[in-house]
Formats: C-alpha cells, structure tokens, sequence
C-alpha cells in the first residue's frame, strides 16, 4: 500500500508536469496566440511588441519560458496578462463556490442515480422501467446550458413563470446556510440531471448482469429474503463500476468542469473563471485553472483505485 | 420403515419462451425417504437440474407453469407462497451447485457466507454462528478452520469451495441436501472426495441426499434409487442394482457404455450416444429416444408407458424392445464391440 502509493504520487507529478507544457504549447498554436500582439494593440509599433514580448520572457526557448511560469505558478505569484490579477488566489477564491456547486450535485446525482437505476433494474420490462428509461434518455440528451436556461426561465427571479428561486447567484454558507441551499437548489439540479439518467442506465445494465451471476442464486437457496439478496449482493457487486464513474466525474467538476452550470448560474466559481480566461486568451489563468482541474483528475483516479481494493478483495494495489 | 420426506407426484415444468412452450421437466414422480440418495442421470437438457431447482423454488418466474405436486413433508411446495418458501430454503433444503469457482460471493469471507445462512433462519447471535461455521467447515474437511473462517473465496480452491459450499448447505440442518453436478466442475482426484464426504455428512446429518449427475460413475458407489431422465421425462427408474446390471432402456446402456471402466477389456473406443437430444419445444413423437436408438422398430412411433416390464419390483422403463432381446443385445452398447477381439 505505501509503495502503492509512493510510486502513484510519483506518476501523478509526471502527467501533470505534461499536462501543463501540452497546454502551453497548445496555447500558442491556437489562432491568435500571439499575446504581446494582442496586449500591445491595435496601434502597436513593432518596437512596442517587441519590448512587450520581452517584458513576457516570450523571446526565450519554450521549455525555459513553460519553466519559469511553472516557478510562479507553485510559488503563487502568477498574474493574468490582462488584469494583472493573481491566478492562485482567483482560482482560491473560486472554490468555495465550486465545492459547494459540485458536492451538493455530486449527492444528488449519485443517490438519485442508484435509487433509479435499482428501480429500473427491479421493475425489468415493466412499467417504471419504461418510464424510467425514457425519462433518462431525455436527461442524457439535454444540453445543460439549455436546461439550465430554462429552469431559470420558468422558476427563477421576478421574470419567470414562478418565482420560487432565486435568479442565479450564491450566498456563502457560512452568511447564511438557508440562503445558500436556496440559491443553490436549481443548479445542483441543473448540473446533476445528466449524471443521473446516466448512472441510472449503468447501474440498470450493472444489476441485471449480476443477477444472474451464480452466486445470487447461492444467496436465494441460503433462504435469504429478496430484499437483502438485493441490498448485500446484488447491489453490493453492481455499484463497484459505479464508482469509478463518480470518482472520475465528481473529480471533473470540482477541477472546474462544471463551466455551463457555474456560467448560467453567476456562480463565480472555478469553472466560471476558466470560461473568462478562455474567452479573453488569457494564458497564466489557463495555466493555472488546467493544472488545478488535472490535480483533481489524478488523486481522485488513485482514490478510486484505493476504493476498488477495498470494494473488491481480488484486487491487489501494486 | 424410514420418515418419508419427500413424495413428487407427476411433476410438470415448463417455461413459456419466444419460440414457444419448453416442456423441461414432463411428468416426474418419486418419493425420498430419510438417509436415502437418490441419483438423478441424464445429459444436459434432459430436466434434471430444473427438477432440482423447481424443488428449491428456484425456478419460479413469470414465464414458469408448474402442475404435479411436491410434498415435502405434507406440504405441497408448489403453492407455497415466495416469502414463506424462504423457510423452506437453506432451512428444510439446502441445495449445492456444479461451479464452486462462481457460486460464492466474491467479496465476502467464506465464514460471512455461512453465518449469513444460519442467521437467515435461526436467531443465534454472530458468536454462536461463528462458533458453528467454524465447526462446519471441520466437518466438511476444511483444515485450520478458525483460521480460514475469515479467507475471501479467491483464496480457496475449487475443491475447498465446494466443501464450504457443501458446509452452508448443511448450516441449518437441512433434511435434504440437493446436489446439482457438484463434482462436474472439480479434478477427478477431487470429485470422488467430494462424492464421499457428501455421503458421510448424509449420515451425521440423518439427511437424504438428491444427487443429480451427467456421469452414472460418480453415484455408482452412494445411490441407493437411480432416475435415468431423457427430454425431460423419467426413461428408467430403479435401485442401483437394477439400473447398473439389468438396465432396461437403451438410453441407460449408452450411459453406461460411455463410463470409461478399468475392470474390463478396453474397447476400441468409449460409446458415444449419437445425436443431440430432441427440441423440447417439439419433441418427437412416440419414445422421445426413438431418432437416437439403434434398435428402434415400428412400434417406438407410440409413447411408451413408464411401467415394470422386467419382473423387479419398483424397476421401471420405457423401452418397448423385449426384455430377452435386451438381455441378448445390451452388451455390445454396454461393454463394446472389442469384447470379442479382446
């Protein structure tokens, strides 16, 4: 276990350390990427770019300038090109929007997920399966963006068909938690609705592979009743897959995935903060953003791997 | 004369499926007493193992018809309801399977499994259960039981898991122990271990045993009653004695001729029963062995009776051949055509 892990951190450093110069170079490859260009302006001498792209380091070898924004980056002192604003603590600052975002999201979409899914799987062919499939097709196929709109558009602030939520925004927990589970409800909602018509379809599939494994059939000549035979085994073998699914994807929105949601909603939020320096080409925010969500990715991928040996005594963590 | 546990009386089992009625088990009846095996023979498809399952409550499900009875001391378990058939489960019979490798849960220790099994149906707490598993997996063989009450399943091997198999189906002192194919799965050195300690515990646990086998061999030493089934019907039924050395039905004598045996000159090569068995959806008319049989005649285009024709009391087939013409003929399937070269 503890080489296990010694040797993981050790990957995790190296597929971040890439992650990060790919970005980069991406960065400048991508059309408009001349920075000093764009900073100097329109009006811009050639002289006036060139100092610009000095004062950038931009005139060095790519690994050296990767490098000494990597030595910013870590030591917290990167700044925006544009507003000169620090990257760790906008990214800092952010989180506690995106935390509360994508814990709440996460809850309900993996309870909501298995709830469904069992039900689906028990009622096999019958009515609530059918009922439950289509509805989780529709969940899968909605953009969020759109379904987030309209949320916003029928049940939020003065404007909408009913005013039962607020219109976008949050509220720290800590001001007030009723204020902040309030402003917060339609976009857990929002963000999690595609996770559970998903999760749902899986574990459907997951559970009626596993009832038909031998050793169900075991547990139901034991004498067990149907209701434990379902909790400790079936359930019990068919959530294993589950959870890399939620590992993975709880790991994406909380490393900023969760853009569409955070910018429907004005939660000033990691996420939110990615799309702004997307959209303004704003290369240290990137940077920063990329190796914050990349961070998350890797430990929780080994957490999942950690999880998996618990779930699972076949497994050996080598 | 010993308890009678259980008494099925034309059993009928079918399942309806896409392609229309499968006929799997087609009237069988027997009766088991206490301290008795019963083996059930035939080739896969022939309803043995559905009969075993059907015992058990385990093929219940919608697409299920069931007619016939099976009393299981008194009780009709056919119209027993799901919740109260749980009772019966594990309880009154414990039932143990042909893939010991897949038929324990993967992710929880062996003695989980078993004390899961005694807690189902008697209120002991987990110390007491404990104490029995251990002592369970003593008796079935398992050795440094208390400490290998707490090995995962991967850790055993096959031969082990099927004894702990064998263990939970004894947890809860079952009158009847149900064995599906339990050595099919298992070494040869492993299976007659198995066969043996099955017929051991039988006795320490004044239990009958239902052994049901593709492989006449393997219950030759432990039946006391043989079921020969074919296509899901009941072709012979007998003592041993009857079935190993007076077998009346041609199907039995392919059985038999397919053992490979050391007492006796070896044939040029072990029988085979030509053919697959029939459709169950559209079985041949008249003896469903008829397309099969090489001594078939005119007269197998009718269904023959499951009657005694042989003179052997409870000794019963259906083969409509003449008793002496068997006697004169069964050798060459039995024992093979090299008998005269040897």
């Amino acid at each position: 276990m503890v080489a296990f892990l010694i040797r993981r951190t050790f990957g995790m450093i190296i597929v971040l350390l890439a992650v990060s110069f790919v970005t980069y170079l991406i960065f400048f490859k991508i059309p408009g990427g001349d920075v000093a260009g764009r900073i100097a302006g329109k009006q811009a001498t050639p002289q006036n770019i060139a100092d610009i792209r000095q004062k950038l380091g931009l005139d060095e070898n790519v690994l050296v300038q990767w490098w000494s924004m990597m030595r910013e980056l870590l030591s917290g002192s990167l700044v925006s090109y544009y507003d000169q604003t620090n990257v760790v603590q906008q990214i800092k600052e952010g989180m506690p929007e995106t935390f509360s975002l994508c814990i709440g999201a996460g809850i309900i979409w993996l309870g909501f997920g298995v709830l469904v899914g069992t039900i689906s799987a028990v009622t096999a062919g019958g009515t609530s399966d059918r009922a439950i499939t289509a509805l989780a097709l529709i969940g899968i196929s909605l953009p969020v963006a759109w379904l987030g709109l309209l949320l916003r558009y029928f049940f939020a602030g003065e404007g909408g068909a009913v005013s039962w939520f607020p219109d976008g925004g949050y509220v720290p927990l800590v001001d007030n938690p009723w204020q902040w589970f309030y402003h917060l409800l339609l976009p857990w909602f929002t963000l999690a609705i595609l996770f559970i018509g998903f999760y749902g379809r899986v574990l459907r599939s997951n559970i009626l592979d596993t009832i038909n494994e031998d050793f169900v059939r075991t547990a139901k000549a034991k004498g067990l009743s149907s209701r434990r035979i379902l909790v400790k085994h079936t359930l019990r073998a068919s959530l294993i897959p589950i959870v890399t699914l939620f590992g993975l994807d709880f790991a994406a929105v909380l490393g900023g995935g969760a853009i569409i949601t955070e910018t429907v909603y004005s939660i000033h939020g990691v996420g939110y903060y990615a799309a702004a320096s997307i959209h303004q080409q704003d290369l240290p925010p990137l940077m920063g953003v990329t190796l914050y969500g990349a961070t998350f990715i890797v430990v929780f991928s080994t957490l999942v791997d950690v999880a998996y040996a618990y779930l699972d005594p076949r497994i050996r963590l080598t | 004369m010993a308890e009678r546990l259980l008494e099925v009386n034309d059993l009928n089992v079918s399942f309806a499926t896409e392609d229309g009625i499968v006929r799997a088990v087609d009237g069988i009846s027997f009766e088991l007493e206490r301290g008795k095996v019963l083996g059930i023979v035939g080739e896969s498809g022939s309803g043995k193992s559905v009969t075993a399952m059907t015992l058990m409550g385990l093929t219940r499900g919608v697409n299920a018809r069931f007619e016939g009875e099976v009393l299981y001391k008194g009780t009709d378990l056919l119209n027993v309801s799901d919740r109260d058939m749980q009772n019966f489960r594990g309880n009154e019979l414990g039932m143990i399977f042909q893939d010991p490798m897949t038929s324990l849960n993967p992710v929880y220790r062996i003695g989980e499994q078993i004390v899961e099994s005694i807690q189902a149906h008697e209120h002991v707490d987990k110390r007491t259960a404990r104490r029995r598993t251990v002592e369970l997996l003593r008796q079935v063989g398992i050795p440094n039981p208390e400490s290998r009450v707490d090995n995962f399943p991967h850790e055993f091997s096959g031969g082990m898991r099927q004894r702990t198999m064998i263990a939970m189906a004894l947890s809860c002192n079952p009158s009847i122990l149900i064995a599906d194919e339990p050595t099919t799965a298992l070494d040869v050195t492993i299976q007659a271990q198995i066969v043996e300690l099955i017929n051991r515990l039988k006795d320490e646990f004044d239990s009958a045993v239902i052994f049901i086998t593709h492989d006449l061999g393997v219950i030759a030493d432990i039946a006391d009653e043989i079921i020969v089934m074919y296509a899901g019907r009941v072709v012979e039924r007998g003592s041993k004695r009857d079935v190993f050395y007076d077998p009346q039905m041609p199907y039995t004598w392919g059985l038999l001729g397919s053992i490979p045996r050391l007492d006796r000159p070896r044939p040029e090569r072990l029988h085979t029963i030509e053919g697959a068995p029939p459709s169950l959806i559209n079985p041949p008319e008249g003896c469903k062995f008829r397309p099969r049989c090489p001594h078939a005649f005119e007269k197998c285009r009718e269904e023959p009776g499951l009657e005694n024709r042989v003179g052997t009391p409870g000794h019963l087939d259906r083969c409509w051949l003449d008793v002496d013409f068997k006697l004169d003929h069964r050798d060459e399937t039995i024992i093979g055509g090299s008998v005269e070269a040897a």
